[in-house]
């Protein structure tokens, strides 16, 4: 047999047995949190579960399992970064897709692509010193440890995604679409605002997607900057408690193979399908843009 | 940042021993975030008399000691509440049997804004405010302002404390949970509407209005900071600080236990602001740590 043949099949195998491998520990990860949550639901009705408003599995009369409030908590910091972060990401990227001269393009995407690398608690740690006395100060609070402050550091760190990815979505509409509006007499502003973001559409869509991703996910950073008070949120203005804030509080007291044990993997399965369900969206949101664009 | 420096300073000295091929067995400690700076001096003082021996001081909460007790991941655990019944029989069920050791008093302070002109309350008061029944300061003979309820999260000893002995019902779903005693002074010096709980050995030297209380109506108003206050019991909210261990003590780990409780032990405790142990304690120890 020859030898370089030979070769080439071990590499295909090599690299079949990882990607097999990616596969494997995604569905090794499902099914752990799957048969650890299932035994919480043997004791907490599902109904109280995704109906009921209070954590307080360590209560001193009754202790009771509801999600609703961290799930409304988790949106809440998520949906605000995203307001924050894609207005800005969006104009980020087409300012260094289309204005920004190459030098200064050099210059400005690797410092926001180091922006991402920042450790989650040192932005938390900012959220405490920085942002949160910033916003006691705007909105004449008492202190600054709420949802807002939340939202605006996740939305520092969804920043890098959305920027780098939809730069890429405006770099790879077709130059024949800018010289034919340009052509047509249209200004660079209404070229960009009515011919290439709309083009580049489905690819910053995606990138913001990933965005929300990362900041669904989030832990330290609000565990530190929000408050982490359990009840149900009246407003921005209010300390709010996500689902991993809990998850990473509590795990590590709880004693094992009890109900609030399971109740937490419970809440981190919660987490998971819905983190699963908006990087599948993404996904296929991209994979359409990837055909138009050919 | 001193407890960052002594946490790398311990790493430091983990590194360094587990170069050697026939390493010194290292106690583990773990638990009580009120505990631990005190226990960190204790270990610092007691390896730099003893060389060779490693003590290893991590926090995590009284919850997250005991737990790691159970498992049989640390050698003591520090708690500033005591272990419950369940934990026990979990404890036992692994073939771990906790001894409790009493190291040190601390009374329970109740701080407050040094802006805040309310600076005493009954007990039976700041268990309204921490279960959310009393929500303005005005209600107490201050501003009229929301009280802002700065507490700490479900795996602390303190937590669990104020929760039985004090608020015999749940803390307000509004407590913000804060992570350790450190982070709540910090809270409560920037936030003029914020109250807070923390460990005595935490409000020495800081500005805060340490309030003082009664055990009713009409009682003795006390501060925390009064040794006589919390010796006697006229200051209501004062625990023994704990630390547990599996069976009676052996070995070195008899021989920093007995350390802690020696003068020169209670000396750093007092220092580090927490009270020595009066003497009805010695015998209860005594019989735990048990004889050589």
């Amino acid at each position: 047999m020859n030898l370089s043949r030979f070769k080439e099949k071990a590499i295909e195998g090599v690299f079949f047995l990882n990607g097999l491998l990616v596969v494997f520990v995604l569905l090794g990860i499902f099914w752990l949190l799957i048969v650890t949550a299932i035994p919480a639901f043997r004791e907490i009705r599902l109904t109280e579960f995704f109906l009921n408003h209070v954590w307080n599995p360590t209560s001193y009369v009754q202790s009771s399992y509801g999600i609703i409030s961290l799930l409304v908590s988790t949106l809440m910091v998520t949906v605000g970064a995203l307001c924050i972060a894609i207005p800005l990401g969006i104009g980020t990227a087409a300012y260094l897709s289309d204005l920004a001269s190459p030098r200064v393009r050099e210059i400005v995407k690797p410092i926001i692509e180091i922006l991402a690398g920042i450790p989650s608690v040192v932005i938390g740690f900012l959220g405490i010193v920085l942002v949160g006395p910033f916003i006691a100060k705007v909105f004449g609070l008492y202190n600054g440890l709420n949802a807002i402050n939340g939202a605006v550091l996740l939305a520092v760190m969804a920043l890098p995604t959305i920027v780098s990815l939809s730069e890429d979505a405006l770099k790879s509409v077709p130059s024949s679409y800018e010289h034919a509006s340009l052509a047509l007499g249209a200004t660079r502003w209404q070229t960009l605002i009515k011919v290439k973001i709309p083009a580049a559409l489905s690819g910053i869509i995606a990138a913001s997607m990933l965005g929300m991703g990362r900041a669904i996910g989030e832990t330290m950073t609000v565990l530190m900057a929000t408050g982490c008070s359990p009840a149900m949120p009246r407003g921005f203005l209010d300390s709010i408690q996500t689902m991993t804030a809990t998850i990473a509080i509590e795990l590590g007291e709880v004693a094992y193979n009890t109900t609030h044990y399971y109740a937490l993997f419970g809440v981190g399965l919660t987490l998971f399908v819905i983190t699963f369900f908006i990087n599948m969206a993404s996904d296929i949101i991209l994979d359409k843009h990837q055909k138009m664009a050919r | 940042m001193k407890r960052c420096l002594r946490i790398l300073l311990i790493a430091g000295a983990l590194c360094a021993s587990a170069g050697h091929a026939h390493a010194q067995k290292m106690i583990q400690i773990k638990g009580s975030d009120t505990l631990i700076n005190m226990v960190q001096r204790l270990a610092e003082v007691y390896m730099q008399k003893n060389p060779g021996k490693v003590i290893a001081v991590t926090g995590g909460g009284s919850g997250t000691g005991v737990a790691a007790l159970i498992n049989g991941k640390c050698d003591i655990a520090n708690a500033s509440r005591l272990m419950k019944d369940k934990e026990i029989a979990q404890a036992h069920e692994g073939g771990i049997d906790p001894k409790r050791i009493v190291v040190a008093i601390d009374g329970l302070c109740v701080v407050a804004n040094v802006n805040n002109r309310v600076n005493q309350l009954t007990v039976d008061e700041v268990g309204k405010i921490f279960r959310g029944e009393i929500v303005n300061w005005r209600d107490i003979g201050g501003a009229d302002m929301p009280i802002t309820l700065y507490g700490r999260q479900s795996n602390s000893g303190t937590y669990e404390f104020l929760k039985e002995v004090v608020l015999k019902g749940d803390f307000s779903p509004r407590t913000k949970s804060m992570n350790g005693n450190a982070q709540i002074i910090e809270a409560i010096k920037q936030d003029v509407s914020g109250i807070g709980y923390v460990g005595v050995g935490y409000v020495k030297g800081e500005s805060l209005n340490v309030i003082n209380i009664a055990s009713r109506p009409g009682g003795e108003y006390t501060s925390p900071l009064n040794l006589s206050a919390v010796r006697g019991g006229t200051y209501p909210i004062t625990r023994p600080l704990n630390q547990y261990i599996n069976g009676q003590a052996a070995g070195d780990i008899r021989d920093f236990i007995l350390f802690e409780l020696s003068g020169e032990g209670q000396r750093i405790i007092e220092e580090e602001g927490f009270f020595s142990l009066p003497d009805e304690y010695a015998g209860f120890n005594r019989q735990n740590i048990g004889a050589k």
